[in-house]
This record gives C-alpha cells, structure tokens and sequence, in this order.
C-alpha cells in the first residue's frame, strides 16, 4: 500500500466517530427492512421502535448505574444498533414481552456486565437473539407466511393486537413454517426440485420473500464496504465458505441434497449475518488474515447447523462460536511490530 | 490456636462459604440446582457426608502419615457416599432416580476432601465435626436458594415435588405466579451459570456495603476520641 493512500486512510479513520459509523450501519439496514416489511408486514416496524425505545431506556439506566455520562455514551447510537439487529431477527409477529426480555438480556448482561461498548466479548444481539430461541422456541419460530404465497401478511392493526395481547392466537391464521424450517424437517423425502414445486414457501432463489430480504441487506453490505466502514474479509471468506461447502453436499439436487449454493446465500438470515453482524468490530477477529479465518469459521458453522443440526438457522451461534474464537484467532495472527501491513 | 465454635460458624455460611467463596464443588451444585427438592437432597446428602468424614479423618489424623494422608482419606469420604447413595435408594428412590448420578459424584467434590486436608486433619475432632457441619451447611444453603431461584424463575413455582424427599411436604407446592410462561433458561445450564454469577455478584456488594460501613464506624470512634482529648 502506497503512503499517500495509507495517510488517506488514517484521515478517514479519524473523521469516522463511533456514532456516525453506528449511525451508517442503521441507515445500511433500511433497504432489508423495507423488503422484511414488504413481504412479512408491519411486524418488524413495530419490533424496531420498540426495541430501539426499550434500548434507549435499559441503556441510560445502565450507565447512570454506572455512574458514567449517559446522554454523551447514549448519543454514540450503540443501542440503538443492537435494537435494530434484534428487532429484525426475532419474528414479525413477537409479544411485547419479548422484546422486553431480549433486549434488556443484550443491554444489561450481555453488554454492560461485560463493561459497556467495546468490552463485550460477545455481539449483544446475536446473545439476546439466543437466549430467546432457547427460552421461547414456539413464539421465535412463528414467522408469518410471506407475501405472495397465496395470503397477505397481516395489516397493520393484526400486528398491533399481536404486539399487544402478548399470546399468537389473532396471528396464526397468518404463520407458518418457514422455508428453512421446511427444509430442515422434510429433508431425505424428495428430490430439490420436488421441494421447490410442492412448496410455495420457496421463491426464485431461496425461501420465498427471504430472497429479497436478502438482496436488501446485500445492498446495504456493499454500500457498508464502499464507504469503508467494514472491511471485505469477514463477509468475503464466510460467504466464499458456505457456496463451497454448499456446492460439495448439492449432490446434483437429490434428496439427501444439502441445498444449492444459492438457496443458502438467500435464505433466512445468511447477508444480514455475512455482512451486518460477524463483521461488528468489537466481537470480531482484528488481523486482516484473523478475519478471514474468523469469517470461514462461521460460515462453516452455519452450513453445519442449517444441514445437520437441530435449528432452521445457525447465524446466530455460529457468530456466538466465532466470538469464543476470536481472541485466539487474533493472538495467533498478529502482525509481529517488524512486520509491514500487506 | 483453634478456633471458635462461632468462628467455625462464619466461616462455613459466609465469610468462608465453600460455594460462594471458595468456589468448590461447582460442577453438582450447578448440575443439580434445577428444582428445590434435587437442591436440598444434594444439599443434605454433602452435609451428611462432609461432617461424618471430617469427623472420621480427625479421629484418625494421627495414625494416617503424611504420604498415605490422600488415598486414606479418599476412601473414608468414598465409604461416606456409598453410605448416603444407599440410604437415598432406601428412603426416597424417586429423587434418587432424578440426581442418582450426582450422588457418587460427592466423592469428587473438592470442598470434603479440602476440609479433610486443611481441616480435619490438624484439629480436634469436635471442631472438625462442627466445622464439617457447618461447611455442609453453607454449601446447602447456596444450593437450596439456587434451587429455589431456578426453579422459580423456570416455571412460577416453588418446592414442587417436595413430597419425593419429605414424605410429609406433599402440600407444599407453592404456585406464586399462576398465569406465568415460564423461562426455560432458567433451569437449562446457562441459567446455572447466571444465577451463580448474580449469587456472587450479590455476596460482594454485601461484603463492600459492610466494610465500607465498618472503615466509616472506626473513623467515627477515632474522631470522637480525638475530639474528647
């Protein structure tokens, strides 16, 4: 790397605040919200605001706890970062008391336990999505039968009394299995192309609607990445890993097939985890070749949960998985103090 | 040179709690810790166990040389668990069939065998017996609160099945949240590990709270006799 361009760099890093980098990943998120809305209703708005108000709260109760500033460290938009991702994992049709949980277990625990932004040793969200999944595994796996399918996704005063009566009775008219589910649990029957005939859960490219879900957030990764605000190697080698993986086990589409390559790049949560949360600065590897290790371990990790675990989506524990890893995977990359960057 | 009865008693319960502070024995009193009932069988069969071997290694600390002292004292406090293993199969063969595998799995717990060592073997043998009570207690009780909290927080209710320990506890299940969902975390194993760590956290700001309260008690006294001269 030439010195100008690493000077220009450096610039660039200075003139990046911690708030504005959060602030750009937020507004990143939009075009995979919209598509979320588009296709699976109100929900999802409604879960934002929510979590992004009760973050706020725990937030500043934390740090006057804490006894630290809390409108200066509330104004970096950490939170409301972490509120956001939740609120786009956990399904459109959540009880206000989950979110309530969740987001006070990523607050609280998972960061401010830990020493508030930049000591967690875990991604907050990715903790809170976790803990949910496995406390309450019948209201997270409710996911609302997307649009086009033959239903619309409920209107705006359904999701509301969903919010509202806190139980999935109004809603379930409106839910289903979703395609990784159907995927996970009808495996071995028939062949690829049987599935994607016999199911209307699946679309052109992965699950129906998860496709453009997906290209949003691949949208807003690449805008991330052109404005350098996170590096390529993370989604680079976890994304370069699952196609890999998923090509050696596609098995020509039979019906002990894995799934193609592209069902797993746009299926359930794969661009919005590649791009959005493995590559959250504090939890994740440093070195640029730590990275690139860190990235293929996730990736790895996710293509095993999907195809032979327990769970429709593995984004999240693979991401928790790499956290663990991360500390050693930086220790044994580390550029000696000689060494040059590449 | 040996201690007081009283001192033996703060020890074992709080200042030298074997789960709070010395943070032994973690792996059953995390396993088992899911209901009050498994807690407080656990809780009793380590008391049982831990004061019947402190008394036994004090009885015999004079006859057990220094290089034979570990194996020796092992298979006292191994008879003690096969003892308590049986008696639990005889009275109470349901709870028995819920924390079996734990029961044995006293041999092992670090707490008996450090009290044997650093204890028991150096003292009398009424101190070593109170001292092995005590420390069963403090352990019992750190237990028995983990039981109650994880059992609660998992379903809304306490001492559910009591009556598998206590032939006489059968009416005394206590409902306190009757239209609770219930938080499965609780009683999975990551629950153990945040309500030990709450537990602890706990501990400590009482311990602050006390010797922050203690320095401001003494720097009163030094003021009111500077004050009086």
């Amino acid at each position: 790397m030439s010195l100008s361009k690493r000077v220009k760099l450096r610039k660039n890093h200075q003139a990046l605040s911690t708030s504005q980098i959060m602030l750009q990943v937020i507004l990143a998120c939009i075009p995979g919200i919209v598509a979320l809305t588009v296709f699976f209703g109100w929900g999802t708005l409604i879960n934002i605001i929510w979590l992004g108000l009760l973050a706020l709260a725990f937030e500043a109760l934390m740090l006057s706890l804490r006894q630290r500033q809390v409108i200066f460290y509330l104004k970096d938009y950490s939170a409301l970062l972490t509120a956001v991702l939740l609120g786009i994992c956990i399904p459109s049709t959540s009880p206000w008391w989950l979110g309530v949980i969740g987001i006070g277990f990523a607050i609280v625990i998972a960061k401010h336990l830990y020493g508030g932004l930049g000591q967690n040793l875990f991604n907050p969200a990715m903790v809170a999505y976790v803990v949910l999944l496995v406390a309450f595994p019948v209201e997270m796996t409710d996911w609302v039968v997307p649009r086009g399918s033959g239903t619309s996704p409920p209107d705006l005063l359904v999701s509301l009394q969903a919010f509202f009566s806190g139980d999935a009775t109004g809603i379930d008219a409106y839910t289903g299995a979703s395609a990784m589910d159907l995927f996970r649990n009808e495996r071995g029957g028939m062949t690829i192309t049987e599935f994607w005939q016999q199911n209307p859960a699946f679309g052109l490219l992965g699950g129906l609607g998860w496709e453009w879900v997906n290209l949003g957030f691949l949208f807003g990764g690449l805008w991330l990445l052109y404005k350098g605000i996170i590096s390529w190697h993370i989604p680079f080698s976890m994304l370069a890993v699952m196609v890999l993986l998923a090509a050696l086990f596609y098995d020509n589409g039979s019906s002990l097939s894995g799934g193609s390559p592209m069902m797993h790049l746009f299926s359930a949560g794969t661009m919005l985890g590649a791009f959005f949360i493995a590559t959250d600065p504090v939890t994740a590897a440093t070195t640029p070749r730590g990275k690139l290790i860190y990235g293929a371990l996730i990736g790895i990790t996710v293509y095993v949960i999907r195809v032979w675990g327990a769970y429709p989506d593995g984004i999240a524990f693979a991401v928790l998985l790499g956290n663990f890893a991360a500390p050693f995977i930086d220790y044994y990359t580390k550029l000696s103090v000689t060494q040059n960057e590449k | 040179m040996s201690k007081s009865y009283q001192q033996l008693g703060t020890e074992g319960l709080w200042s030298n709690n074997p789960a709070l502070v010395q943070l032994l024995g973690l792996c059953p009193l995390l396993a088992v810790s899911t209901s009050a009932v498994n807690a407080l069988g656990l809780g009793l069969a380590t008391i049982m166990v831990l004061s019947a071997s402190n008394l036994c290694v004090s009885l015999v600390r004079h006859q057990v040389t220094e290089t034979i002292r570990l194996p020796a004292f092992v298979l006292l406090i191994a008879s003690f668990v096969t003892c308590a293993e049986l008696l639990l199969q005889a009275y109470a063969y349901p709870l028995y069939l819920r924390i079996g595998i734990f029961i044995p799995l006293i041999v092992t717990n670090c707490t008996i065998l450090g009290r044997a060592v650093s204890f028991a073997s150096r003292n009398p043998v009424l101190p070593a017996f109170v001292d092995g009570i005590m420390m069963g207690l403090g352990f019992a009780l750190v237990l028995l609160i983990l039981g109650i909290l994880r059992e609660f927080f998992a379903s809304g209710i306490i001492f559910a099945n009591m009556e598998l320990l206590l032939p006489f506890a059968e009416n005394w299940e206590i409902r306190i949240l009757p239209q609770y969902r219930g938080f499965l975390l609780a009683i999975l194993p990551p629950g153990a590990f945040l309500f030990m760590g709450f537990l602890l956290a706990l501990k400590n700001w009482i311990d602050n709270k006390m010797t922050v309260k203690q320095h401001n008690d003494e720097a009163d006294i030094l003021i009111r006799n500077t004050a009086t001269k």
